[in-house]
């Protein structure tokens, strides 16, 4: 094949053609030509790949750069001859093997058609196993048979022909001007125009029963599902059809659709079916030394015993019933051999019931070849594990444990000034730390370094070489965290090896990741040439991903405990100077010549260390007061989640990274965080369950609270049964009641909440924490200090269960509140046994939610990338797609890129105030 | 001062230009605004999206990260309580599906000047509402000696609604479905007779079409509530019907909108339709609490209908258009696309990211776009 490829590579012109499968057949005629259908396998085989740059023979230690680009692929259906052309063997027998296990000449694992055993040469190109990619085989048909993926255009075709002169139902002039219109359409709107013209014209000639040609009747041709032609009750045999297919003149099937280069209709019908090379379909030799055959063989035997018969049965003359039978059964072989899943056909089975997957089963769904091999990617050089948090390694760092620095390498290339440098990793070998597992000799030959190995390599190694040597502090890795749904997903991190067998990482990366350490395991890809590397390093780097492109603030920032401990540092902290210094080395920070001189400091001027010295900011604290830092003094204020949380509320954090630039924010960003723990860890944080006491005028006045809720509840119900109660419009008395109940209880809880927020001390752990914004809200402290509340499912209170009753310990029709979901009791207090049971209903009810809604907003967020993956930005700042559709003059209506823009706009007052 | 600011015209955004102008200090000297502006100027170059940027990725993902945070239920609607709007995911499938018809329909109906201010409202909300005979209907009688159903109308009712018993009369005269009976009304009690004998399925027949005649209101408009909004009164409805909704004298028709995407851009065309893709986004991101830039939310409108028409993001919208084959078989149904592709011969050149992809070639977005422009020497 290589051979009589590369003439036609040259007559070729610049596109490349990629043929894709075989299916199909040969007339008997000599009609010629070209084409495929839709197999997979084809891409092996495919192909004439025309090089875009000559290849330049240089001297052997020079990598080769010849580049190759495949610059298109056209479609089009195999001609029988050119299945005839292309294959190596043609198939005469079923059985597989001889009966010293060789495969048998003519049979479906000939090994003319490529090898699957090692040790055995194919007979058409002489390479190896691997080496030879196979070749297609055929099978004369002893009878046409129709090929199912085309069976509507056939219908098509059939109905709008003439059954005599075999001309298109359309007057010659009409063809002409059909014609110029379908070409005037495809120039202005596209293929796609193109095609739902067709149909239109299609359609009408379906009316027509009289041939404007030739002035013939014309029957009614219809389909019986799935590939039975009917014309006037009787059965049209492929044999007619495909007579019929062949008349059709080159013009008319243009109408069609067709392009008469790359497919005629009689190939439609197929006289000759492709056997696809054993090597996509090897087999399997199990532990007992059984052969188990892939499913595409077994189902290739059973149309080549079936034909085989066929034939002897034809030539022996046999009665036109059995004939007719095998044929069917033929036609049934095909047809799931292409497709195993058409309607109204029982798909083929193996022995066990499972249903064979032939070559359409091959391709499609996620796990078929497109968008399981195809569209998607496995590597080489990467690992994975579980994750734990190190908030002394920087945000753009990560921990990787040695045994996995050990494993993954980086291939670095010797040069004049490195050869020492890389000759110590050599001599370590792969045992010894900072070691290398392999050198590449210039030809690309890969060696292992052994003990033994060592002292050769050693030897020669020299220019041009590369040394696959151990991960070293500094190398740079792409760290992935699934479901990667965002660009963030993705990011570059420098190594840095650490003991023990997590990744390690800083735990404010974890927001962009949506990762926690429960057990969480991320992926570590090593980029491994210079280009991925400068990309990775360049576009990928945490410091270049702090600004979401979703919303243009800031995602990474202090979380949890360190929100707390500089919600206390700043807020409340005295402390000795010296003590101060000494909490600031152990974060990182050495320079604390801004450091105020006195000797009693507040935990806000450990702030101006920082700081850049010249950071001015105004904002609004959580809490509601003013936060003000001047030249990087925080003058007033408390440092919480609104000036450095991460998920986009810290805002100061998104003035610093516009002010000073990504890598010294993220710089700031690890130091703040460091400082939160660091105060916390000398100031001492803990909460227990007395932080959730309250006094007891409070509970009272709770108490009350609740009480009187639930007596105006019963008040409105009252109304309801005295028919007194204000309907809502559009609705009646009974959704009335319920929603003004659900408004009223609801309401209690947050006067309840906000009740107990007004008298608890602000110094309790679990205010410091609700205020800080560092975890929990007011309502969180309200549940477990005061009063669960109403528990509601689908926006209503709880109305499921029983018989007019949600559960068995209450009278029918009781519309309480504590019948249908109320719970009264605090966390602490505890839960009555109804009020657990309901708080487990909506408990499920939203676990349910979650399950049901994942594969949904999966579904959604892969129709969205795959129908918005091509537009990007061209040079003249308007938005197209592939084809070069303008989508919009220019980029969200004024060109602003959002992860450049604070909060989706240009800060104008900022600047204004600066001048 | 507004020649400085005009001269930025052409070279800031007008969003920019008039959040400029609101927040200058009164008084600026005119050198100190020329400083301004260039520093504005200059922030918003390097602003700027860069060429190559793969716009439409990042829009996909900020749309469809948050998707995982949405509530899969019906929320009920923010006024006080009342009409059930569908939110959440199941919405936002539903616009970008871009289908015929939505589960919920609703419209916002503002009003006119002297009929916003609130006299009649209900007069006006009751007279777009599609009323049947039912909803008015106190009692039924069917008397199959007589071979007559009589009803009783709820006077009140009526009353309130503006309605006359002769139109009521007249309408179930009128009624096609309704046919071969005498109809006769005394006050508010209407009887009809009818003409064929002993047909009890016929009086079955009448008593159940006449709860179907439509005795006011507009086609489709199931539900109507007046509602305050500001200082004037909107009226919101279950249901929608732009076309006949937009006719009414007292509707403004300038503010009144429809959330079924469809109505709206047979009614009032494709840039309203993207308009109302981009609003009913932003509602339902709003009423979850996510942040989701503006800029996304129009790139996906806009990619759904700058055909003319409005397609949605499905095999059958969005992706058919593509004009690589691999692209569309790589979405859905790969057989069927390559199949057409064979006969057709297409020619797939390649120009999108997934085909090169599945070949191992750069693709042409972000750094795999720019190319090479020298003459290598030969």
């Amino acid at each position: 094949m290589p051979a009589k490829k590369t003439e036609k590579e040259k007559t070729e012109k610049k596109a490349i053609k990629v043929t894709k499968t075989p299916k199909i057949a040969v007339t008997k005629e000599k009609k010629s030509t070209v084409k495929k259908e839709s197999k997979e396998k084809a891409e092996k085989k495919e192909t004439i790949v025309e090089k875009k740059e000559k290849q330049i023979k240089e001297p052997e230690f020079f990598e080769m750069y010849t580049h190759k680009k495949v610059g298109a692929i056209k479609f089009g259906l195999l001609s029988p001859k050119i299945i005839q052309k292309m294959s190596a063997a043609k198939i005469v027998t079923p059985e597989l093997y001889d009966r010293e296990g060789y495969p048998v000449d003519g049979g479906l694992m000939d090994i003319r058609m490529g090898v699957i055993d090692p040790g055995l040469r194919c007979k058409t190109c002489g390479s190896k196993l691997k080496e030879c990619l196979g070749h297609f085989g055929y099978i004369e048909l002893a009878r046409p048979v129709t090929h199912i993926n085309f069976v509507g255009e056939i219908l098509d075709l059939l109905r709008s022909t003439c059954r005599s002169c075999n001309r298109i139902l359309i007057p010659e002039e009409v063809i002409k001007k059909h014609l110029g219109e379908l070409d005037d359409i495809e120039k202005e709107f596209g293929v796609l125009a193109r095609r739902s013209r067709i149909k239109e014209i299609i359609k009408k000639t379906k009316t027509v029963n009289k041939c404007p040609h030739c002035k013939a009747r014309q029957q009614k041709v219809s389909i019986e599902k799935p590939i039975t032609y009917v014309e006037n009750e009787k059965k049209l045999t492929p044999i007619e059809i495909r007579t019929r297919l062949e008349k059709i003149l080159d013009e008319d099937i243009e109408i069609f659709g067709f392009n008469p280069a790359s497919a005629r209709p009689e190939w439609m019908v197929l006289t000759i079916l492709g056997i696809p090379p054993v090597t996509i379909r090897p087999s399997i030799t199990l532990e007992s030394g059984e052969r188990s055959e892939d499913d595409l063989t077994h189902k290739l035997g059973d149309i080549v015993r079936i034909n085989q018969r066929l034939f002897e049965n034809i030539n022996a003359g046999a009665p036109e019933i059995i004939i007719e039978d095998l044929w069917d059964l033929l036609q049934y072989h095909i047809t799931t051999f292409f497709n195993n899943s058409v309607a109204q056909l029982p798909p083929a089975r193996h022995r066990s019931g499972q249903p064979l997957k032939t070559l359409a089963g091959r391709i499609k769904s996620k796990e078929g070849r497109i968008r399981h091999n195809l569209a998607g990617r496995r590597t080489n050089f990467s690992a994975r594990s579980a994750i734990s948090p190190d908030p002394s390694l920087e945000l753009n760092e990560v921990g990787v444990p040695f045994k996995i620095a050990m494993h993954l390498t980086v291939p670095e290339r010797v040069t004049k000034w490195n050869v020492d440098y890389l000759k110590e990793f050599v001599k370590k070998g792969p045992e010894v730390y900072p070691g290398a597992n392999y050198v590449i000799t210039p030809a690309g030959k890969k060696k292992k370094i052994t003990d033994e190995t060592k002292e050769e390599i050693l030897e020669e190694l020299s220019l041009y070489y590369q040394v696959e040597r151990h991960l070293i502090d500094g190398d740079v890795a792409i760290f992935n965290r699934q479901p990667s749904l965002h660009r963030m997903s993705m990011m570059c991190h420098k190594i840095k090896v650490l003991p023990n067998r997590t990744f390690r990482m800083n735990p404010c990366v974890a927001a962009p990741y949506n990762a926690d350490y429960d057990g969480d395991e991320m992926n570590l890809h090593i980029p491994q040439t210079e280009e991925a590397r400068a990309e990775a390093k360049i576009l990928m780097q945490v410091q270049t991903q702090l600004i979401s492109p979703r919303y243009g603030l800031s995602i990474m920032g202090a979380i949890q405990g360190a929100v707390t401990g500089n919600y206390i540092l700043s807020k409340k902290l005295k402390l000795k100077r010296e003590d101060a210094i000494q909490m600031l080395y152990s974060i990182g920070v050495y320079d604390v010549s801004r450091l105020s001189n006195k000797q009693e400091l507040c935990g806000r001027d450990l702030y101006s260390t920082i700081l850049p010295e010249n950071f001015n900011f105004t904002g609004k604290s959580k809490e509601g007061d003013q936060v003000k830092i001047k030249n990087g003094y925080v003058i007033q204020g408390t440092i919480d989640s609104k000036t450095i949380g991460g998920g986009g509320s810290g805002v100061m954090l998104r003035s610093l990274h516009k002010k000073y630039g990504a890598d010294k924010t993220v710089d700031m960003i690890a130091k703040i965080f460091r400082l939160g723990l660091e105060t916390l860890l000398r100031h001492g944080f803990t909460t227990a369950i007395s932080d959730t006491d309250l006094l007891p005028e409070i509970s009272e006045k709770v108490e009350k609270t609740i009480q009187e809720s639930e007596k105006e509840v019963q008040e409105l119900i009252q109304q309801y049964y005295e028919k007194k109660l204000e309907v809502f419009p559009g609705k009646t008395m009974k959704e009335t009641l319920e929603l003004k109940i659900l408004e009223k209880l609801n309401k209690s809880r947050n006067i309840v909440g906000e009740l107990v927020i007004a008298s608890m001390n602000k110094n309790v752990p679990i205010i410091i924490m609700a205020n800080s914004g560092a975890r929990g809200n007011i309502i969180n402290i309200a549940q477990m200090t005061a009063c669960v509340g109403q528990q509601a499912m689908r926006g209503k209170r709880i109305d499921k269960g029983f018989n007019a009753r949600t559960l068995s310990c209450f009278k029918r029709n009781d519309l309480s509140p504590e019948a249908h979901g109320f719970i009264r009791n605090s966390f602490k207090t505890g839960l009555a046994p109804h009020e657990f049971f309901f708080a487990a209903m909506t408990g499920r009810d939203s676990l349910m939610d979650t399950a049901l809604r994942t594969p949904k907003s999966g579904y959604l967020y892969r129709r969205l990338s795959n129908a918005l993956q091509d537009l990007k930005v061209e040079y003249d700042e308007t938005v197209r797609d592939a084809t070069n559709n303008i989508i919009q003059f220019i980029y969200g209506e004024d060109g602003i890129d959002v992860s450049k823009s604070e909060n989706s706009k240009i800060n104008v007052k900022r600047i204004i105030e600066h001048i | 001062m507004d020649k400085i600011i005009k001269k930025y015209k052409d070279l800031l955004p007008e969003s920019i230009l008039i959040d400029i102008e609101e927040n200058l200090p009164k008084g600026v000297s005119s050198a100190k605004l020329t400083k301004i502006m260039e520093a504005v100027y200059l922030e918003y170059i390097e602003s700027k999206v860069d060429p190559g940027e793969s716009v439409g990725l990042i829009a996909a993902e900020s749309v469809g990260e948050p998707g995982t945070q949405m509530t899969l239920n019906t929320f009920h609607f923010a006024g006080v309580a009342e009409m059930n709007v569908t939110m959440g995911l199941p919405r936002i499938v539903e616009i970008l599906d871009a289908r015929k018809t939505i589960k919920t329909p609703m419209m916002e109906i503002y009003l006119k000047s002297p009929y916003n201010k609130g006299k009649d409202i209900k007069k006006i909300a009751w007279s777009i509402k599609e009323t049947k005979l039912k909803e008015l209907i106190s009692e039924f009688a069917i008397s199959v000696a007589d071979q007559t159903v009589e009803i009783k109308i709820n006077t009140k009712l009526i009353k309130e609604m503006d309605i006359k018993l002769d139109d009521i009369k007249g309408l179930i005269k009128a009624s096609k479905k309704i046919t071969n009976c005498l109809v006769k009304q005394k006050e508010n009690l209407i009887t009809l007779k009818s003409k064929e004998d002993g047909a009890m399925k016929k009086l079955y027949e009448i008593k159940e079409n006449i709860k179907e005649v439509v005795v006011q209101g507009i086609k489709g408009i199931e539900q109507v509530l007046p509602v305050k909004r500001g200082n004037e009164f909107v009226i919101i409805s279950a249901g929608s019907n732009l076309k006949k909704v937009l006719a009414l004298k007292y509707v403004d028709e300038s503010r009144t909108t429809s959330n079924d995407i469809f109505e709206v851009s047979s009614i009032l065309g494709i840039e309203a339709a993207r308009q109302s893709i981009i609003n009913e986004i932003s509602k339902v991101i709003e009423s979850q609490g996510l942040n989701i830039d503006i800029r996304h939310i129009t790139l996906i409108a806009d990619t759904m209908c700058f055909t003319g028409n409005v397609k949605g993001v499905t095999r059958y919208g969005v992706v058919k258009e593509k004009t690589s084959i691999l692209a569309r078989a790589s979405f859905e149904t790969p057989i069927k696309h390559i199949c057409n592709a064979g006969i057709t011969g297409e020619l797939d050149t390649l120009n999108s990211v997934i085909e090169n992809v599945m070949l191992n070639q750069p693709v042409p977005v972000g750094t795999g776009l720019p190319d090479l422009v020298t003459k290598v020497r030969k």
